[in-house]
């Protein structure tokens, strides 16, 4: 219970960004590079607000800046690439990473940042014997709720059936007279929010914001995100626990717990040989 | 049609030739007037070091359209084979202090030799990895490799490994250049002349390749690989062999980049060592060879001597509390992604440096353009003083 | 009227010290460069700014040297290594080309260790301040050190586990991380050594999730924690150790000594122990001038990490400054070649302790202070010095 526990919580926390890897991926066919960086900045962005106002201003500030955020670095960054090749893309949001690690390196001063408490989630509780904070409770509750209110979202709302026909095929969908780029903003949208939930729950839970925390969680995510099938939310959620649990069982045997990331990256070459579509992923045919 | 070209590509080749005999020539003056520690010395060899590992990465990337993201991994394994075989004996112990048991590699080889070897060795996992990565699309085989590179990085620091690669501790006090040259008549050439001579020997050989037939076939499938395959091009040998051979010059220069450093640890040999050399194959341009190599120019040399001022607080006489720490690679930052943005194709897109056709350009800048520049700049310190 | 105080307070400060060392003159004249070579960011990026913070406030309070009968003023050149063992190298080229006469640094000795041929081959000395890995020194004649090794502070925590009455122990460090696992070694070599068992357990850079770890250590019944690691993981570790309840001690070495892990452990019911080589309230002096100079500037103070507790890097980075001085004196003048020859032969009695080199070119160092975080007040409590026997 003592590993399982934080496995799931850090699974919780995984899903979240997981799901904007895959939303993105699913329509633009885009590794975001900069999506664990969002999620870094995000922690960053908290870590000033609460020093200026109080935590139930802050919160919601920090999640609509980073929505706003993810936003703007699709407009800036990838729209204008929008004909170019992928690789070009990719490249650019790579490059979107570089800046926003370094931005962050000079703000804070290479310094770690501590992040603020959140009395609520982080006092201790005791559950089923172990001892633990109360975030690593919540977090999977949370995530299921989101996860539920998501696939609705994308099931029954217009956007998000635009969201699906624009995935399905993107060419044939504008003819159609679907708003392309408002369907993309949606998407950047929801998955910067989702990551600045998570991480609220992840930065409570390990409560130091530098540089480059976002980018260790960031290709878990999306290693997730690819073991659950890139493009399906639900596929990234359960794959999300896959890795952490995984992850957590394998730091508890001291003779191989180094190799706890090695082990996620070994997954997804593992999958990407053996199915690359994922656990849930949709057969992709190749056209000439 | 091609008799006509002939004359003038000849005359464009010697042109460029005697370009690169000019600068070997300048690298030789260089080496005989500057100290080991002055600063154009230790760029120029980090330069050569990255320029090699540039090129290898444009020849997967930019050539075969392979976007792959495990150079660091490959740097790696060069580097570490290169370091565990170039220790000195009378040391050996000493370094891997840590270890119960010492080391257990007894040899100790020529610096050319090590080398060799550490290409080979990142050569061969090259050829392992790839058998079942290559058969994955762009993306994901980016992700694959990144994966690679950081499984790589995680086992070479394994404590069971520890006898051969010393795990978490540096492999340090390695032989140099200098040190091997040190009594013979090229004694006063040790400083950037062996790295320039090696990155040029590695980057003409790549350059061979690319106008092979291995190379007209990787820019095949680069622009179409099912096209490439019904014009009876071998997909999957073809990549193995891009993949292989880019490795192979990046394990190199991870080898020169542990001689260069005279230790290597794998801490450095992240992910984000492998942005930075994408991200100089994007300024120098994706396709060009020798866009990569003024691509390592510019970024080693300004982040990591022009630009320094702009860290300490005074840039160009100015002085201001905004140059504080980190303020560099924010500059940095900002002009990659204005390259990445807006000059999408690089400095040199697809082309090559070419003397002859640049000629005409230079002749310009040097009559007109430049004295411009020296007048403006003599006002500037006028004014200043 | 805390500002006169402090001022007053620094004043004075700065008059014993001019007293003390001698150092007074005028302003103007030939400038010594001095050499900083510490991390400012990357992985080492706080502890780096702390130990330049010392050697700021030092060059502060003795801005001159005498040398001849000609006063100098002393200038800090100071480069950022970045904790990258490979932007080392171009940062030490970079002090080298400046002009400076000796280098103080780094923080982290794998940078050290790096940027060490760079200093060979510029014929300079370079003085390591808190970089505690043997290879630094060993095998060559121009690094020096003030601090003591790891063989010696994993033997002391050793014993001081042992002391405690602790039988087995578990150990927590960072894969491709030199000091970590270094130290961890030392003190296992030495734990069980005097009849005790190690369990020791790595985790790989970019951790951010100890609790897996924390559990093991409880499930192993370790009577002991020891996590020698850099400060970010150190605030994590204490983060979670507290979350999960752990009742067994925690201990570390020198990188934990910083108010990072006071914020962090405060309020918590942890029981921390560190070993360090300096212990505020041993030299009232010092200490006071340094809180005074620390809030004199909201810079210094956001690179102290937003208070004024005194960390023991910056003590050690204040007296390296004065054997830096020490040895220009004694060489007589900013000559490179001059002051490697005289730092042999340098003997100065610092903040930190008695300094005096021996043949490899380390301090000898014969205790380490032993202290703990105080959970009320958030601040360290001294328990002993601790020796090898």
């Amino acid at each position: 219970m003592d590993y399982l526990l934080p496995g799931i919580s850090a699974g919780g926390q995984y899903a979240l960004i997981a799901i904007g890897y895959t939303l993105v991926y699913g329509i633009l066919r885009l590794i975001n590079f900069a999506h664990g960086d969002v999620f870094m900045v995000a922690g960053l962005m908290m870590v000033y607000a609460t020093t200026y106002m109080p935590l139930y201003v802050s919160i919601p500030l920090v999640l609509i800046l980073t929505a706003v955020l993810g936003f703007g670095i699709e407009r800036a960054a990838y729209k204008p690439l929008r004909s170019s090749p992928r690789m070009s893309v990719m490249i650019s949001a790579i490059g979107v990473s570089y800046l926003l690690q370094n931005l962050a390196l000079y703000i804070t001063g290479g310094l770690a940042k501590v992040y603020p408490t959140i009395k609520f989630l982080s006092e201790t509780i005791t559950i089923f014997g172990s001892t633990t904070r109360r975030v690593t409770v919540i977090t999977p509750i949370l995530v299921l709720v989101l996860v539920v209110a998501l696939v609705l979202v994308i099931r029954y709302t217009k956007i998000g059936m635009a969201m699906r026909a624009v995935s399905k095929d993107f060419t044939t969908s504008q003819l159609m007279g679907i708003r392309i780029n408002t369907v993309i903003s949606a998407t950047f949208v929801i998955g910067s929010f989702l990551a600045a939930v998570g991480s609220v729950l992840y930065f409570s839970n390990y409560p130091s914001v530098v540089p480059t925390s976002g980018a260790m969680p960031g290709l878990r995510a999306f290693v997730a995100a690819v073991v659950g099938g890139i493009g399906s939310i639900p596929g990234a959620v359960v794959g999300a626990f896959i890795v952490g649990i995984c992850e957590s069982l394998i730091k508890g045997i001291p003779e191989i717990s180094i190799f706890s990331d090695a082990f996620t990256f070994l997954l997804l070459i593992v999958i990407l040989c053996v199915k690359p579509t994922g656990i849930f992923g949709e057969k992709n045919i190749d056209k000439v | 049609m091609k008799k006509n070209n002939t004359s003038k590509s000849r005359l464009s080749l010697y042109c460029n030739l005697g370009a690169l005999l000019l600068a070997f020539i300048l690298v030789l003056v260089i080496d005989a007037t500057h100290n080991p520690t002055d600063m154009l010395v230790k760029v120029l060899q980090k330069v050569c070091v990255y320029a090699v590992v540039a090129v290898s990465m444009n020849l997967l990337n930019g050539f075969t359209g392979l976007f792959s993201l495990g150079q660091a991994g490959f740097m790696l394994l060069g580097a570490y084979t290169c370091a565990i075989f170039i220790i000195p004996d009378e040391v050996r112990g000493q370094v891997y202090g840590y270890i119960e048991g010492g080391s257990i590699v007894h040899v100790r080889l020529p610096l050319i030799v090590a080398i060799l070897l550490g290409g080979l060795v990142a050569a061969l996992f090259a050829f392992l990895i790839g058998l079942p990565v290559l058969k994955l699309k762009s993306d994901y085989l980016a992700i694959a490799t990144l994966g690679f590179a950081e499984i790589v990085r995680t086992i070479v620091t394994w404590e069971k490994l520890g006898p051969v690669t010393n795990g978490s501790f540096p492999l340090s006090k390695l032989n140099t250049f200098r040190k091997a040259l040190e009594g013979t008549p090229f004694e006063k050439f040790s400083l950037v002349t062996p790295y320039f001579l090696i990155a040029g020997i590695c980057i003409a050989v790549i350059v061979l390749i690319i106008r092979s037939t291995y190379g007209r076939a990787f820019k095949a499938i680069r622009d179409d690989e099912i096209a490439a395959e019904a014009m009876g091009i071998n997909l999957a040998h073809h990549k193995r062999l891009s993949f292989v051979t880019s490795s192979f010059f990046a394990g190199i220069g991870g080898a020169l980049f542990a001689i260069f450093q005279a230790s290597v640890s794998a801490a450095p040999f992240t992910s984000a060592m492998t942005y930075e050399i994408l991200l100089i194959v994007v300024i120098g341009g994706i396709g060009s060879i020798t866009g990569s190599v003024l691509g390592s120019f510019l970024f080693i040399a300004s982040s990591e001597w022009w630009l320094r001022g702009l860290d300490s607080g005074k840039f160009l006489g100015i002085s201001s509390p905004v140059f504080r720490n980190g303020f560099r690679l924010v500059v940095f930052s900002v002009i990659i992604m204005i390259f990445v943005l807006f000059f999408r194709k690089g400095i040199m897109g697809t082309k090559e440096f070419d003397v002859v056709k640049i000629g005409g350009f230079f002749k310009k800048l040097f009559t007109e353009t430049v004295p411009g520049w020296l007048k403006k700049i003599k006002h500037k310190e006028a004014a200043d003083q | 009227m805390k500002k006169v105080i402090a001022l007053i307070l620094a004043a004075l400060f700065c008059v014993s010290c001019f007293a003390l060392t001698a150092c007074n003159g005028d302003k103007d004249g030939d400038v010594i460069k001095i050499g900083v070579f510490e991390p400012a960011s990357g992985s080492n990026g706080a502890g780096g700014k702390q130990e330049t913070l010392g050697i700021q406030y030092a060059n502060s309070v003795c801005p001159t040297i005498e040398l001849n009968g000609k006063t100098y003023k002393v200038e800090l050149e100071i480069v950022d290594n970045q904790s990258d063992d490979s932007k080392g190298v171009t940062a030490a080229a970079d002090l080298v080309n400046k002009g400076v006469s000796v280098v103080l640094g780094s923080y982290g000795s794998s940078v050290s260790i790096a940027a060490s041929p760079t200093f060979e081959d510029a014929g300079l000395a370079a003085i390591g301040v808190t970089c505690t890995n043997e290879q630094v020194t060993a095998g060559n004649s121009h690094y020096f050190r003030v601090c003591f090794l790891d063989p010696f502070q994993g033997k002391a925590l050793a014993n001081l586990a042992w002391d405690m009455g602790v039988k087995k122990a578990f150990t927590l460090a960072e894969t491709g991380n030199a000091y970590d696992l270094g130290l961890a070694q030392s003190f296992k070599t030495a734990f069980e050594a005097l009849g005790g068992t190690v369990v020791a357990n790595n985790f790989p850079s970019g951790t951010a999730d100890f609790s897996s770890y924390v559990a093991t250590a409880k499930s192993e019944g370790a009577g002991v924690l020891f996590a020698p690691t850099s400060l970010t993981y150190a605030q994590l570790i204490v983060q979670t150790a507290a979350a999960q309840g752990v009742e067994f001690p925690l201990m570390a070495g020198d990188t934990w000594d910083s108010n990072v892990i006071l914020e962090a452990a405060k309020g918590t019911s942890l029981n921390i122990n560190v070993t360090t080589f300096y212990q505020e309230g041993a030299n009232k002096e010092f200490d006071e001038g340094f809180k005074a100079w620390i809030n004199g500037s909201e810079i210094n103070k956001t690179n102290n990490g937003g208070n004024d507790i005194i960390s023991a890097v910056s003590a050690m980075g204040y007296d390296a400054y004065f054997v830096a001085l020490e040895a220009i004196k004694k060489a007589g003048s900013a000559d490179r070649a001059a002051i490697k020859a005289a730092l042999p032969g340098v003997e100065y009695t610092g903040v930190t302790g008695l300094i005096k080199f021996n043949a490899t070119g380390d301090a000898d160092r014969t205790v380490a202070y032993v202290k703990k975080v105080n959970t009320t007040t958030g601040l360290w409590d001294f328990v002993k010095e601790q020796g090898v026997n």
